[in-house]
């Protein structure tokens, strides 16, 4: 069925195809709109789910934790400070192997107070144990809500993942929709089975307190494996998808115009969107440049970054967040994969933080840059913020 | 079906001798019986009694950290609804994970009105990390946080959190106040708790003798006297009409408060000067003389 959906409406499609059991709920803009629509369909019996609205995003994720641990599939969604206020319930949900799923819309850290996208937020998350899968339009929000579940679902798997969407470019932008049949979706999804569970018939404990001689690195050492599995995973599933449901996702990095670029410009989310459409503009003067939009950043897709630099001279990495190490974070472990793999110049593009507009105009200056560093093999300085105001100490 | 010739927390625990909570547990678990799922905060009865591989817990359990036992709770009842299934869901806190640090879940769960019986019990400080004050630490006691020295003869200088009359004021199914030691009494309101739908709330004392700082053969003894001198009213309410609060239990005669601080570690300064006993005295006696009429065993 084609609808007219904004981001956040499609999350909530997502989710209410899946058919999660109890979904915990706490606004916080810009992501109110998917507890919102998800509320409505409750409402109507369009949706058959208990719905808790907790008091705050930390007990959200402990409720999702305790339901799920219960034996049901769980949804919740997030942003910015709701999902730093998770943090510490985030590392008890993949710790526990729960397979929640979560929408994160991305939104900047205060202060000062914004609202707008930024993605520091999740970013902050990286090492939470959590799936983190980025999106690019509504139809991949809904899209990658149904494939999260298949996947952090498998038993082999049981990690939560985040489902992470661009604040107001997609939460509250409409664009044109297939919604999947409920029946397909269900066959493709099948009844949650979960692992393992609170059953007063077999009584288990769980959160236990472990000793350092007890398994405790062995546990984190399975995470670290089912991680790894999860590649695996996440192709079966993403292929099975784009069959079932006639969809054309990448699984980990979508590449555009790659194959004989001087450079390539990586890249998350909505930027993904306007960077391809500048490369078709530049490609028409002549000038060989590419898009690889990264879908997952957890786990990181290291065989595809490597694959992906020996077909260029030179890749600019730009990130919608500072991690005040090395660069930003999608910089830094792109250009961690690479090294002793690939010997190209790789440079660091920081812009759009709180919001600010990434325009074409933006990024064709980037693109240029990026073209002269491919030309003379030399990296002028290894961070640049771009599109700093006022101030030509910036520059 | 009756349970209490059985066991659900297993002995082997790692809980102090002449600690409280490991008789509020084992009591409140024989009179729910085996069709329970136990939530618990983070602190001495989790850590304690959990060591991986081993437990005492003979119904499942879960521990999602310390702040949030009440929205795990609510978690595990929202899912057992949605599976249809009928069962007990208790949390158990303590008063660091209750009345401080998880009061906000609390507050949330009790508002929304899971189907929840949470149950506090409290040793009146963070006795886990090793005795520090909590909003439901009384007025006068000693910790490693409230230390008495020169330039603070008292202790804690704030009176105790009143943390069932406010989660009554939640309207609150049911919330009782209650003391193992007063034991038929205690019984009495598990009981009744259980036999509720709705969010309910046991505040029950738990002597810690570390804490505390007193002979573990004395658990009894001590909190005996909690409510035999005034000092830890034994009452409940019900929907919570506060106003016809009902006082369910009251010695024959008050004992001077002196008699619980005497053999109390916590307490031993106060005792230095006649002041302090009395000050502590004044406030007892003006809670029964504020209260004392709802008085109906």
């Amino acid at each position: 069925m084609r609808m007219i959906l904004t981001g956040n409406e499609s999350a909530a499609w997502g989710a209410r195809l899946s058919r999660p059991k109890v979904i915990a709920a706490y606004p916080i803009t810009p992501q109110t709109s998917i507890i919102e629509t998800i509320a409505a369909f409750i409402a109507n019996g369009e949706m058959d789910a208990r719905y808790i609205r907790v008091e705050s995003e930390h007990s959200a994720m402990a409720a999702c934790i305790a339901a799920q641990n219960t034996g049901v599939r769980t949804y919740t969604a997030t942003s910015a400070h709701g999902l730093a206020l998770m943090h510490e319930v985030l590392m008890w949900a993949s710790g526990a192997r729960l397979p929640i799923v979560m929408s994160v819309v991305n939104r900047a850290m205060a202060p000062p107070w914004s609202v707008w996208t930024d993605q520091l937020d999740t970013m902050a998350e990286r090492d939470s144990g959590w799936i983190q899968v980025y999106t690019q339009n509504n139809q991949e929000v809904l899209d990658s809500i149904i494939m999260s579940y298949k996947i952090a679902e498998k038993h082999n798997i049981l990690m939560p993942t985040m489902v992470i969407e661009d604040a107001f470019i997609l939460s509250h932008t409409s664009e044109g929709v297939d919604v999947p049949d409920q029946k397909d979706v269900d066959d493709f999804l099948g009844e949650y089975n979960p692992a393992f569970k609170l059953d007063p018939d077999e009584p288990a404990g769980f959160g236990s307190l472990i000793m350092p001689e007890g398994p405790y690195m062995e546990f984190r050492y399975k995470m670290a494996l089912a991680m790894e599995e999860a590649r695996k995973e996440i192709k079966k599933v993403v292929e099975e998808y784009n069959e079932k449901f006639n969809r054309n996702y990448s699984p980990f990095i979508e590449e555009y115009r790659t194959e004989d670029a001087d450079a390539v410009m990586v890249v998350l989310g909505t930027i993904g969107s306007t960077a391809k459409d500048v490369v078709d503009r530049m490609r028409e003067k002549g000038k060989k440049v590419g898009v690889a939009r990264v879908r997952y950043f957890r786990p990181f897709p290291m065989d595809e970054m490597r694959a992906l630099a020996k077909k260029t001279d030179m890749i600019g990495v730009v990130d919608r967040s500072y991690s005040f190490g090395p660069g930003a974070d999608l910089y830094a472990e792109t250009k961690s994969v690479l090294y002793g793999h690939a010997n190209i110049p790789v440079k660091n593009y920081v812009m759009g933080l709180g919001g600010r507009d990434i325009t074409p105009q933006i990024l064709e200056k980037v693109f240029n840059d990026m073209l002269t560093i491919a030309k003379e093999g030399v990296v002028d300085r290894e961070v640049e913020w771009v599109g700093l105001q006022g101030d030509e100490r910036w520059s | 079906m009756n349970y209490e010739k059985e066991e659900f927390f297993a002995p082997g625990h790692g809980m102090c001798a002449g600690c409280a909570a490991p008789i509020i547990v084992k009591w409140v678990l024989k009179l729910a019986g085996p069709n329970t799922i136990v939530v618990n905060a983070t602190g001495c009865l989790e850590v304690a009694t959990t060591a991986y591989p081993r437990t005492s817990w003979r119904v499942p359990w879960l521990h999602v950290a310390f702040e949030n036992a009440a929205a795990a709770a609510s978690g595990v009842e929202a899912a057992a609804r949605a599976k249809g299934e009928k069962l007990n869901i208790i949390a158990f806190g303590g008063d660091g994970g209750t009345a401080d640090i998880g009061f906000q879940a609390l507050s949330g769960m009790v508002e929304r009105g899971h189907n929840v019986l949470y149950v506090l019990y409290d040793n009146e400080a963070y006795m886990n990390t090793g005795i520090q004050r909590s909003g439901a630490t009384p007025w006068g006691a000693w910790t490693t946080t409230s230390k008495v020295g020169s330039a603070n003869p008292i202790g804690k200088l704030q009176p105790k959190k009143p943390v069932a009359r406010i989660i009554a004021a939640h309207n609150a199914k049911y919330v009782a106040t209650a003391n193992p030691a007063i034991f038929n009494d205690f019984k009495k309101k598990v009981q009744k708790a259980l036999s509720y739908e709705g969010a309910r709330f046991l505040h029950v004392i738990s002597s810690c003798t570390t804490g505390w700082r007193h002979d573990p053969s004395k658990t009894v003894e001590i909190m005996r006297l909690a409510s035999d001198t005034g000092i830890f009213p034994l009452w409940e309410v019900v929907d919570g009409d506060l106003e016809n609060m009902r006082i369910t239990y009251k010695p024959k005669k008050f004992k001077p408060v002196e008699e619980y601080l005497k053999p109390q570690g916590r307490f031993r300064h106060l005792l230095k000067n006649p002041e302090y006993v009395k000050k502590l005295q004044e406030q007892v006696d003006a809670w029964w003389a504020k209260y004392g009429h709802h008085y109906n065993p």
